[in-house]
């Protein structure tokens, strides 16, 4: 008995270690343990100090146990009866105290960073400010200060505090970019959360819903795109062009007719569902099929093929979702889809 | 040991407590009524949660409440607390039939308080004060509800102990009844005392 | 003393379904319980076989969201609080020295309207949809808007009608343990199981009704139209969350309580030692109840509660840590010097202390608000929670069904297939979930019905559902020994692990109906000990012998949930369309739910009419129960 539990305890360790070794801390655009902003970073380190403590904690209970479990286990045939000991009040003021002084040294932090993070950045006229509201199963991000909206791809400059005002559209959903900045429910009514976040690395991170909002609960990623502030400054600028429509005057009536109901691109059509200014120049279609030119897995593909998948059979995609099952042909869906994807923004 | 012991002999001054089941029954329903108060603190506090949430064109408590008949209904049931009391002195002493005869009044101005109430909500609901309406009206009719099926429920004991004390007189067994019934009765009024400042004194200022 | 009353006694299956006797109804918890754990760990198998593959479509997602709000209802309410019970019934009035409970009827309700209120909530799967907006069935999600099949009005009335079946064994345990230990039990006497079920017991008293009112009122929101939770009409979500963690957080130091009492019990046995530093441990279990309930809001520190709110939450909730780790330390020093004897029951015992406190310094990092905001419904706390409940009660739970088996069957467990048991579920347990801490932290929320290739959560959720099937395996070997052991004869002596040290292993095995032919004198904690030290073999009686005055078994505890289950359907399908028939009307007037309760209050009826008078068992019987001794 005695050696396997020395077994186990000495081959876990080491197999979880190997584990580890081999999926590293995660995607850097995604997970909480290689922050790539301040606020992350303060999470971090506050999630470092917890983990140390409670490491030696640990480490201290397993020490005893194993070396309890070992010493005194019971011969065959022995019959003594060991020494009843009550109690032993110097150790457990031991280890009454010893606790204490630990959550005090935990609390301390704890307690700063709390108020640290509350911050409100919501009337800083430097901070860019932004309304995230979440939908079942997409995300929409108001620019109130600069007039714009989009969807699914936050937008931001590198050298601001961003500052989120979040709210929900429907049921509960969290906004959650890992690697930035932590999360925020979004609450139905006229109970707005705020939150804020830097992002100083430009490059593009992940998002996601992280409160069970329905069947696509895990389908509703979002993507954070950091670029320097002149690109932002186009960014914005290229979102407030007007925008050219199909020249295909056939395409043109089916757009106005079957997307623009819903959909908005530039100055036209009608903000309801997703706004699809620069669709083509996202990272991602319906927030989770994601666009590339080089394919590797189940949910990759061409902007314009993953626009196709989409339009073709959008509860397929993301069960649950609201968009329709559009009547259109394949002919025609794939016009569509071409001229969707080549809605790029310059910026 | 055995819930018959006494029943034969003389009453103890505390019949309720005279046998194991006896004294049982008391804790058991103290404790009950601990449970008890949780669930109404629960309701106060979704009540209060949710009191302004009147909604547009709506009555809100201020236009809705007649202080008066609810004053008189608050009346009523304080003193209903007041020969419960009674009932359960006249048990302690062993004159059953004037028990019998507080408990009787008990009930009486226990579907007084009733008959009030049913008069009350049937106005608001007149005045477009439903239970669909608002948070507000939900919450209330839940809290003021709640309480009013709890009066219902315990006019209905009652009355059922009474019957049963005439078919089998006062013994160890019906005494604790008698007894937690008071100590129910009680509880009601408490709750009572809190939903007329909480719901209808503060709905009145503000 | 007249003894002229008939003897009502029943057989065969007659005696199940009317029994009053607590150690009866408690293997009528254990084997519900179990059942419910069996589905609950089967939806949890669907579960991770759906996850164990990037973009796997093994289940659709809506009914992987049914099988997780079900695995996790399942689980709280309908497996693990009647294991508890399971075990509280068939042990501490025997520990107290009791011969019943303190209100043997009502303990038959607690049980029925558990049963009841556990069927109907698993009704729902084959009446048009599970519940599917998680356990914790966040407004608006589950209100009628989001939400229009009827699996969360199933979710809302089975749980009010299991709810009643818990608040009444909690006032029930609390009144026995007052009111009916044997002489000489002082509190501080006490086993400290029967302690943890003590606290657990006003824990449950103070925790239910509050989730009470929150299920009638979203009740009253999905069936009445009410607004509670609707925030449309000025209904407030957010309140919905208070009031089910103000519930939910007491729940789980519900869960853990008596399983910190079966290890206290099973370390100092199988150590042939004193529980180490009892009064502390007393102080720890109760300030752990008192605290349980100032840290609720520690569930929602991303709901936006401010930062007073978050800060004072967070420190509330670290300060749990502390009474905890005094019982961590207790237990090894229990061992500490003692003579320890391995049995699958302190196999279990052993590993649970080190389980435990990985799940309570996860407890700890967690409550650090701010690094909250990323731990929160992501994967890590799926780790913690699975590390407390199944680490810490579960193995609990494990170790008090293998000690106590021969005092509730007479039979001892084989050991050999116990250890396969405990190390396959050992192992794949830690499997299953060490893993999920590494998930979380790299970005995976709960709740999630798939993942995207290429994110780095193909490999631990392999590891994962590996872990689980291993479980899966160990469950079986468990459901394996169960079979064979009973086929084998009742021999189990009074005191089978020949080290018990409280007055459950002075009587027979199974106990008799009586429990104690004659109540004990108790001389000091743990009392059979004390005797055994100055060389008996026996208590010391506290009476002389005589007849035993016994509760007469009840159909209408029976009755009484099935009144209920029908009124819970009647309420349910009181709306819909269903023309214009006979059974539109029916179901449009409440018919059926009034139908229903009226069965239920014509129980009540007939029980305060009728009085229980009960019946003697004769002193002949006893003494021919002891046999040769008398």
């Amino acid at each position: 008995m005695m050696n396997r539990w020395h077994v186990l305890k000495r081959v876990m360790p080491l197999l979880v270690g190997m584990v580890l070794l081999l999926s590293g801390c995660g995607r850097a655009d995604l997970s909480t343990l290689r922050p790539q902003g301040p606020v992350a970073e303060e999470q971090f380190g506050l999630m470092k100090l917890t983990i140390t403590i409670m490491v030696v904690v640990v480490l201290i209970v397993f020490a005893i146990a194993v070396y309890v479990i070992v010493r005194y286990r019971r011969r065959p045939g022995d019959k003594s009866i060991p020494v009843q000991v009550e109690g032993n009040h110097k150790l457990e003021i031991i280890w009454t105290v010893i606790p204490i002084v630990l959550l005090i040294i935990l609390g301390v932090p704890t307690v700063k960073s709390v108020f640290g993070l509350a911050k409100d950045y919501t009337h800083d006229p430097k901070a860019i400010q932004v309304h995230v509201t979440a939908h079942q199963y997409w995300w929409e991000f108001e620019y109130p200060n600069l007039g714009v909206k989009t969807a699914q791809e936050l937008i931001i400059p590198n050298d601001a505090v961003i500052s989120v005002e979040a709210k929900t559209a429907d049921v509960l959903h969290s906004f959650w970019i890992p690697s930035l900045a932590g999360k925020t429910d979004t609450n139905p009514g006229g109970n707005v959360n705020t939150m804020y976040f830097e992002a100083p690395k430009t490059g593009v991170y992940l998002g996601k819903c992280a409160e069970l909002c329905g069947p696509s609960h895990s389908l509703m990623d979002f993507k954070v795109k950091v670029v320097d502030r002149a690109s932002f400054d186009r960014w914005v600028a290229a979102m407030k062009n007007p925008v050219q429509l199909p020249d295909d005057q056939q395409v043109a009536d089916l757009l106005n007719k079957q997307c623009l109901s819903c959909h908005a691109i530039g100055d036209k059509g009608v903000q309801l569902y997703p706004n699809l200014t620069g669709i083509g120049s996202r990272q991602a279609v319906a927030g989770i099929l994601v666009n590339t030119d080089d394919p590797k897995y189940k949910n990759e593909g061409s902007v314009e093929d993953n626009l196709k998948r989409w339009i073709k059979d959008p509860q397929a995609v993301k069960p649950g979702t609201q968009m329709p099952k559009v009547d259109l042909t394949d002919d025609q869906i794939d016009a569509i889809a071409k001229y969707l994807a080549g809605l790029k923004l310059e910026y | 040991m055995s819930g018959h012991a006494h029943v034969d002999g003389k009453l103890p001054h505390e019949p309720e407590k005279a046998t194991l089941e006896g004294r049982n029954k008391v804790l058991g329903f103290w404790l009950f009524l601990g449970g008890e108060t949780v669930l109404f603190g629960t309701l106060f506090s979704a009540f209060l949660a949710l009191r302004h949430q009147v909604g547009d064109g709506n009555p809100t408590a201020n236009e809705l409440f007649e202080l008066p008949t609810v004053a008189l209904a608050t009346f009523i049931l304080l003193t209903s607390s007041l020969t419960s009391v009674f009932a359960i002195q006249s048990m302690h002493t062993n004159k059953v039939k004037s028990m019998l005869w507080w408990l009787v009044i008990t009930v009486i101005f226990g579907l007084a308080f009733l008959g009030l109430e049913i008069y009350e909500f049937n106005n608001y609901v007149h005045e477009g004060h439903k239970f669909s309406t608002s948070a507000f009206s939900s919450s209330f009719y839940t809290l003021v509800g709640f309480h009013g099926a709890h009066v219902l429920f315990g006019v209905l004991w009652i009355s059922i102990l009474i019957a049963q004390v005439l078919k089998k007189g006062l013994n160890v067994v019906t005494a604790p009844k008698i007894y937690v019934a008071g100590m129910y009765w009680h509880f009601i009024d408490v709750v009572w005392v809190f939903i007329f400042t909480v719901v209808y004194l503060m709905g009145k200022v503000g | 003393m007249a003894h002229g009353h008939k003897v009502k006694r029943y057989s065969g299956l007659k005696d199940w379904l009317t029994t009053v006797d607590h150690k009866k109804i408690g293997i009528l918890y254990l084997l519900s319980g179990g059942f419910f754990f069996l589905v609950g760990g089967l939806e949890a198998l669907l579960i991770r076989i759906q996850l164990w593959k990037p973009l796997n479509d093994f289940v659709a997602a809506h009914t992987f969201n049914e099988l997780l709000t079900m695995h996790g209802t399942t689980m709280i309410f309908l497996a693990a609080m009647p294991m508890i019970f399971a075990l509280m019934n068939a042990i501490v009035p025997l520990q107290i020295g009791a011969r019943d409970v303190a209100f043997p009827f009502v303990n038959a309700i607690g049980f029925w309207t558990f049963f009841a209120g556990g069927v109907l909530l698993n009704v729902s799967w084959f009446a048009g949809g599970a519940p599917d907006a998680g356990w914790t069935a966040y407004a608006p999600l589950s209100t009628a808007t989001y939400s229009s099949t009827h699996g969360l009005d199933y979710y809302v009335i089975g749980l009010q009608i299991a709810g009643i079946g818990t608040l009444v064994g909690g006032i029930n345990f609390l009144a026995t343990i007052i009111n009916m230990r044997a002489p000489g039990m002082s509190f501080m006497r006490m086993p400290m199981f029967t302690w943890t079920a003590f606290i657990t017991s006003a824990l449950i008293l103070f925790a239910f009704p509050a989730l009470t009112v929150g299920l009638v009122a979203m009740m009253f929101d999905r069936v009445f139209s009410a607004n509670f939770f609707e925030p449309t009409n000025g209904g407030n979500a957010v309140l919905w969350e208070h009031i089910f963690w103000i519930f939910g957080h007491p729940e789980v130091y519900i869960l853990i309580l008596p399983a910190f009492g079966v290890i206290s019990e099973v370390i100092s046995t199988f150590s042939r030692k004193r529980l180490f530093g009892y009064s502390s441990m007393v102080f720890a279990t109760v300030l752990i109840g008192f605290l349980g309930f100032m840290v609720w809001a520690h569930h929602m520190f991303t709901t936006g509660l401010g930062p007073v709110a978050n800060a004072l939450f967070s420190i509330a909730t670290m300060l749990i840590a502390v009474p905890t780790g005094i019982k961590i330390f207790n237990w090894l020093f229990t061992m500490w010097g003692g003579s320890i004897r391995f049995t699958t029951a302190n196999l279990f015992a052993v590993g649970f202390v080190p389980t435990f406190v990985m799940g309570g310094v996860t407890g700890v990092m967690l409550a650090a608000a701010p690094a909250d905001f990323q731990y929160h419904d992501s994967y890590f706390v799926v780790a913690h929670f699975h590390y407390v409940i199944v680490g810490g009660l579960i193995l609990g739970l494990f170790s008090g069904l293998f000690y106590w088996w021969p005092k509730m069957f007479g039979r001892m467990l084989n050991e050999t297939l116990g250890k396969i048991f405990f190390w396959l579920f050992f192992i794949g347990f830690h499997l299953t979930f060490f893993v999920q801490h590494f998930l979380g932290l790299m970005g995976m929320p709960r709740r999630v019905w798939t993942y995207l290739d290429g994110l780095g959560f193909n490999n631990l959720n392999l590891i994962s559902t590996i872990g689980a099937m291993t479980m899966g395996l160990g469950t079986i070997v468990f459901l394996i020994n169960i079979v064979v052991t009973s086929a084998k004869p009742r021999n189990a002596s009074n005191d089978p692990w020949e080290d018990g040290r409280t007055l459950e292993w002075t009587i027979p095995s199974p106990a008799p109906e009586y429990n104690f032919a004659q109540t004990p004198l108790v001389r000091g904690y743990d009392a059979f000990w004390k005797e055994k030290m100055e060389g008996k073999t026996e208590m010391v009686p506290a009476e002389p012998l005589g007849p035993i005055h016994m509760p007469s078994p009840s159909s209408l505890p029976l009755f009484m949930s099935i009144g209920l289950f029908i009124a819970g359907l009647g309420f349910m399908y009181a709306k819909g369309d269903y023309g214009t028939g006979a059974w539109a009307w029916i179901l449009h007037h409440h018919i059926v739910a009034i139908f229903g309760l009226a069965i239920t209050l014509t129980c009540m009826f007939l029980r305060s009419v009728f009085d229980d008078h009960g019946f003697h068992i004769e002193t002949d019987e006893i003494l021919r129960d002891k046999g040769v001794k008398a």
